[in-house]
């Protein structure tokens, strides 16, 4: 393996990339009250993902990881938008954005 | 050994804001730490020589998705001290889910090695130490994956659209071009050709003669046409919206009354 990150492995990498992982499903289960911090933490899920990516691209010397990475953050950029747009008209209708109280869909 | 320093000084502080973003009271506070946590991934990016997305995720994220979490934050009048009411609710349940999520992700990670014949499998796209890493990416990214490149650019058209229509409010104040209205519009009802006195002037015809019935549109709203027609033109925008959106109360539960 001819890698870019030679001085460093891809241990350390895909350590961070996991512990950014487990970080963002934490936040999404104890930020029940918040749909802004439970996007920013998907945000943070994207984000491990990426850093895996990139990494296993530097380590193999291929740059599909990297392309792959160029599409996970336009995948990310257009969910925020949305998720952003769908909590600003949410709180323009109900005054409040808890997650507690989205059961409207519920049948 | 530089390398390595600076690698851990980037990948503390990235999962330290990480963890501020989850933990943090102020929403604002979360979203600031965000922005640094955006910013540390680039430096584990540049070091593993991916200096093309480094660049593209400070960009990105910290002048655009960082920059519109802020606003909707700080737009939205939300009560922050009743966000934190649940947290020690599901701390237990988001540490259990967390907990077996990162056993598992160890279990893995420690039975994991790298196939012997990874250098012999053809790159399809190898990176070479001859060309920059911009240059390279340019090089796959309109070639090999210029149709998931064109998708990339339709998702992020259809994000756009779905997010002005969801927003898009009728604000009934706001004046804006009606086709039909212009194009019924006749000579006969903006023009009226006056035989004017001489040494008189408009004033002995009573002033400025104003056209009957369409002038007062730029004037003060609500007071253009009449009652019936103003009604009428309100059904017609209604029906027209995209998105009808019922004027804020502000109270909850309604829908379940």
């Amino acid at each position: 393996m001819h890698s870019a990150i030679e001085g460093i492995g891809l241990a350390p990498y895909l350590s961070i990339g996991a512990i950014l992982l487990v970080l963002g499903v934490f936040g999404i289960f104890v930020n029940r009250k918040n749909v802004i911090i439970i996007l920013m933490s998907i945000e943070l899920i994207l984000l491990s993902a990426n850093i895996n990516f990139v990494a296993f691209s530097a380590a193999t010397g291929d740059l599909s990881g990297q392309v792959m990475t160029l599409f996970v953050l336009t995948i990310a950029a257009a969910e925020s938008a949305i998720g952003l747009a769908i909590v600003t008209v949410y709180f323009r209708n109900r005054g409040s954005i808890e997650v507690d109280d989205i059961t409207m869909m519920k049948g | 050994m530089m390398t390595q320093i600076v690698f851990y000084v980037f990948a503390a502080v990235l999962v330290l804001s990480a963890t501020m973003v989850v933990c943090a009271r102020n929403p604002v506070h979360s979203v600031l730490f965000l922005i640094l946590a955006f910013f540390n991934a680039a430096g584990l990016f540049l070091i593993a020589g991916a200096e093309f997305l480094a660049m593209t995720l400070v960009i990105v994220y910290v002048g655009a998705v960082a920059v519109l979490f802020l606003f909707v934050v700080m737009m939205l009048d939300v009560n922050f001290a009743r966000m934190r009411e649940g947290v020690q609710r599901y701390a237990p349940i988001g540490g259990m889910v967390g907990g077996v999520l990162l056993v598992e992700l160890i279990m893995a990670f420690t039975h994991w090695r790298v196939a012997s014949n990874i250098d012999q499998i053809g790159h399809l796209v190898p990176s070479s130490p001859t060309r920059t890493n911009t240059a390279a990416l340019g090089d796959v990214l309109y070639t090999h994956y210029i149709f998931l490149f064109q998708s990339c650019a339709l998702v992020l058209l259809v994000a756009m659209i779905g997010a002005i229509v969801l927003t898009l409010r009728d604000r009934p104040t706001g004046r804006r071009q009606n086709i039909d209205r212009q194009h019924d519009r006749t000579a006969a009802d903006s023009l009226e050709m006056l035989q004017v006195p001489l040494g008189v002037g408009v004033a002995a015809q009573g002033g400025f003669l104003r056209p009957h019935t369409s002038y007062d549109v730029a004037a003060v709203p609500g007071t253009y046409g009449t009652q019936a027609w103003r009604e009428q033109e309100t059904e017609e925008e209604t029906q027209t919206a995209l998105v009808v959106i019922a004027p804020a109360t502000g109270t909850k539960g309604q829908d379940n009354a």
